[in-house]
């Protein structure tokens, strides 16, 4: 799950690692006048709550140097709809600003930590070439790029945060500043089971070495021991795809016209590329998980029916250990409880397949069989656009 | 022949008399799998589906000689029972678990990594996977027995259900299996696809490997580098996720395209250019591994 940046500076605070002053984070505009109270003296930061890099460029974040300014930029920033280029083209509603007191930057430094899938491990990222987004750093100046493996046990050693500190030409007097700081991040990362801490820029200001930013993203399955953010909403789920994961069922909301029901990630995605293949596209991403049952096929199609864009289904489920003639059950049950209105289209495999299919052939109820994924994708393609 | 798990094999699982654990424990035995028993702490002593129950993976293999684990223990504890098994000198832990935090399987990796290093070789598969299965000889996971039958192909995935998909194609295409390895769909996993070719590579019942896998990370392009540099043997490969948007979770915690990386085009391009021949049509693959076979017959 990714923290917005409030989210990110709480949890560095905590910490002990230095951030701005801050009025807080606030929704309404006639909250900005206690906030500028709290963050202290002018100028501030005006900073868009927003999952996407690139807020700056986009408008999103504004330095006011009066009370007057703030009100300006807060009213323009608020409820404005942000599209940078790591939001795929999509608008971003703005609902949160948050106020922090603006820092005298003397020098930007790039700073994460992000889980390593290569190395299995983490890796510390780092550029004395701050404030620009890594990505870009990465093509324009992979040679200004530090990399620094970190043990997953023992965490960043004093020696290693040093020699990062001098290969990144911070001059002596910052340097038991910088090991502490640095260190600290990587316990927020290990110790916070993230996948990622980034700190862009990690400023050299007159009051010390700063997070003016951050970046967090935490591994859903460490819920269990991370009670500090297990209750927090994630802000990139939609209401459907929430609504989807209190039910155990793994839901992604996508732009076409196809529902898809599938038992396993990697077939839904296959079942996915197929559609796209056969000339439609896919709905959803969704995985209705191992046991499909009556009551989860039902809570699936409620869940694939509430997309207004979908004009057909295709369910693809393979029968191993569920036997093929129960999921069959399973779906006469649940459409039963939901009112389809779009074509249905079903392609079962696997184990006790032919008692499956019969089953459905016999209920008389409306739908469409197909014997392999293949022919179930292009029936559910001819169905959207009225050919059968 | 066959890969990690034959006849010879002695299983045992952990988690043995949980839910989960018990019941896919008497699917293996059904399926014939040399099962010898299982480790519930608090158990020892005991027999479940008529079998004895250790307190310890030590004590199993004491009494047993147990060198192949199959692991059903519950995410929060699963690292830790991980651990036990390393410690305990298992060859070949199947840890079947989804939802274990990604940090536990960096300490993971790092404790395989140091038993080898001891000279205390073990190999570990999944987590979040459907396990191991030498058709005909041993199941150790939760894949319906009854769609495979022995023969030639090896198989390594990331996926279950998708796996079973191609499993099911070859059988009704004539082609048995000598292994099939689902490595599973986490980040950090025990097995990459390169070591599961490699172990393809040298096992002499093996004659093609179909290869399974899905966007993000970069396990299938270092799998097309190993293909390229050192394999003999055809591979076949199919690559889930080509309309997944970036940024977002497909299912699997590792299914994921961040920053650019591990795109669908990326890993096709990989596969393509080290001369695997790549599947774009999942309903095509055992056409396609069955028709290329008959044409290096003729």
């Amino acid at each position: 799950m990714k923290l917005l940046e409030h989210e990110a500076k709480d949890l560095f605070r905590a910490a002990g690692i230095k951030v701005p002053a801050t009025g807080g984070v606030i929704t309404d505009l006639k909250q900005l006048p206690a906030a500028l109270r709290k963050a202290g003296k002018a100028p501030w930061v005006i900073k868009a709550q927003v999952l996407a890099g690139g807020r700056g460029k986009a408008g999103g974040i504004k330095l006011a140097k009066t009370p007057a300014e703030a009100k300006l930029h807060a009213k323009a920033i608020l409820g404005m709809t942000m599209v940078t280029h790591q939001t795929h083209g999509e608008g971003l509603k703005v609902r949160e600003v948050l106020i922090d007191a603006a820092s005298k930057i003397e020098r930007e430094i790039y700073f994460s930590v992000v889980l390593d899938r290569k190395t299995a491990g983490a890796t510390i990222i780092a550029s004395a070439q701050g404030g620009m987004e890594i990505e870009t750093l990465a093509v324009e100046h992979p040679e200004a790029i530090l990399r620094l493996p970190v043990d997953p046990v023992t965490g960043l050693p004093d020696y290693a945060a040093r020699r990062l500190a001098f290969d990144l030409g911070l001059p002596p007097e910052r340097l038991s500043e910088f090991v502490k700081m640095t260190k600290a991040l990587v316990r927020v990362f290990l110790d916070r089971d993230c996948s990622l801490v980034e700190v862009n820029p990690l400023a050299v200001t007159p009051q010390g070495l700063m997070a003016l930013d951050g970046k967090v993203v935490t591994d859903d399955n460490a819920a269990f021991r991370q009670p500090l953010w297990a209750a927090k909403t994630d802000h990139q789920a939609s209401a459907l795809e929430k609504e989807a994961k209190k039910h155990d069922i793994s839901y992604i909301g996508l732009d076409g016209t196809i529902g898809c029901m599938v038992n396993g990630a990697g077939l839904a995605m296959a079942t996915m590329d197929t559609i796209s293949l056969a000339g439609g596209s896919p709905a959803n991403f969704l995985d209705v998980g191992g046991a499909a049952d009556e009551a989860r096929v039902t809570r699936a199609f409620q869940i694939i029916l509430k997309d207004k864009k979908v004009k057909a289904v295709l369910v693809n489920i393979f029968g191993g250990i569920v036997k093929c003639d129960m999921i069959a059950a399973g779906i006469l049950g649940a459409l039963k409880k939901v009112k389809l209105t779009v074509p249905l289209v079903v392609r079962l495999e696997g184990t006790n397949v032919e008692a499956g299919r019969a089953l459905l052939s016999k209920s008389g109820v409306k739908l469409l069989q197909a014997k392999d994924l293949w022919e179930g994708a292009q029936k559910a393609v001819a169905a959207v656009s009225g050919r059968n | 022949m066959s890969i990690l798990l034959n006849k010879d094999s002695k299983l045992i699982v952990q988690g043995f008399t949980g839910a989960a654990g018990s019941f896919h424990a008497a699917q293996c035995l059904a399926y014939g799998s040399p099962l010898v028993g299982g480790v519930t702490p608090g158990r020892g002593g005991t027999m479940h589906l008529g079998l004895p129950v250790f307190n310890t993976v030590t004590d199993a293999v004491r009494k047993t000689g147990a060198d192949a684990s199959l692991i059903f223990v519950p995410a929060p504890f699963a690292a830790d029972a991980i651990f036990e098994a390393i410690d305990a000198g298992i060859r070949v832990i199947i840890t079947i678990t989804e939802g274990i935090p990604v940090l536990d399987m960096a300490r993971v990796k790092r404790a395989l990594e140091a038993a080898n290093l001891r000279g205390n070789p073990v190999r570990m598969i999944g987590p979040n996977c459907p396990g191991v299965i030498t058709p005909g000889q041993c199941k150790a996971g939760i894949m319906p027995g009854y769609i495979h039958k022995p023969g030639p192909i090896g198989i390594v995935s990331r996926s279950g259900t998708l796996t079973y998909e191609a499993v099911h194609q070859l059988t009704q295409n004539g082609l048995g299996q000598s292994t099939v390895v689902g490595i599973g769909g986490d980040p950090i996993a025990g097995s990459s696809h390169r070591d599961i070719l490699e172990l393809f590579e040298s096992d002499p019942k093996t004659e093609a490997v179909v290869m399974i896998g899905e966007i993000g990370g970069s396990s299938e392009e270092e799998a097309a580098r190993y293909f390229q540099e050192k394999m003999t043997k055809p591979v076949f490969g199919f690559i889930a996720g080509r309309t997944a948007p970036p940024g977002r979770t497909m299912g699997h915690a590792g299914a994921i395209v961040e920053g650019g990386a591990g795109t669908h085009a990326s890993k096709v391009e990989a596969l393509k250019k080290a001369g695997i021949t790549l599947v774009d049509n999942l309903s095509e693959i055992g056409q396609v591994v069955a028709r290329s076979r008959k044409a290096v017959a003729a």
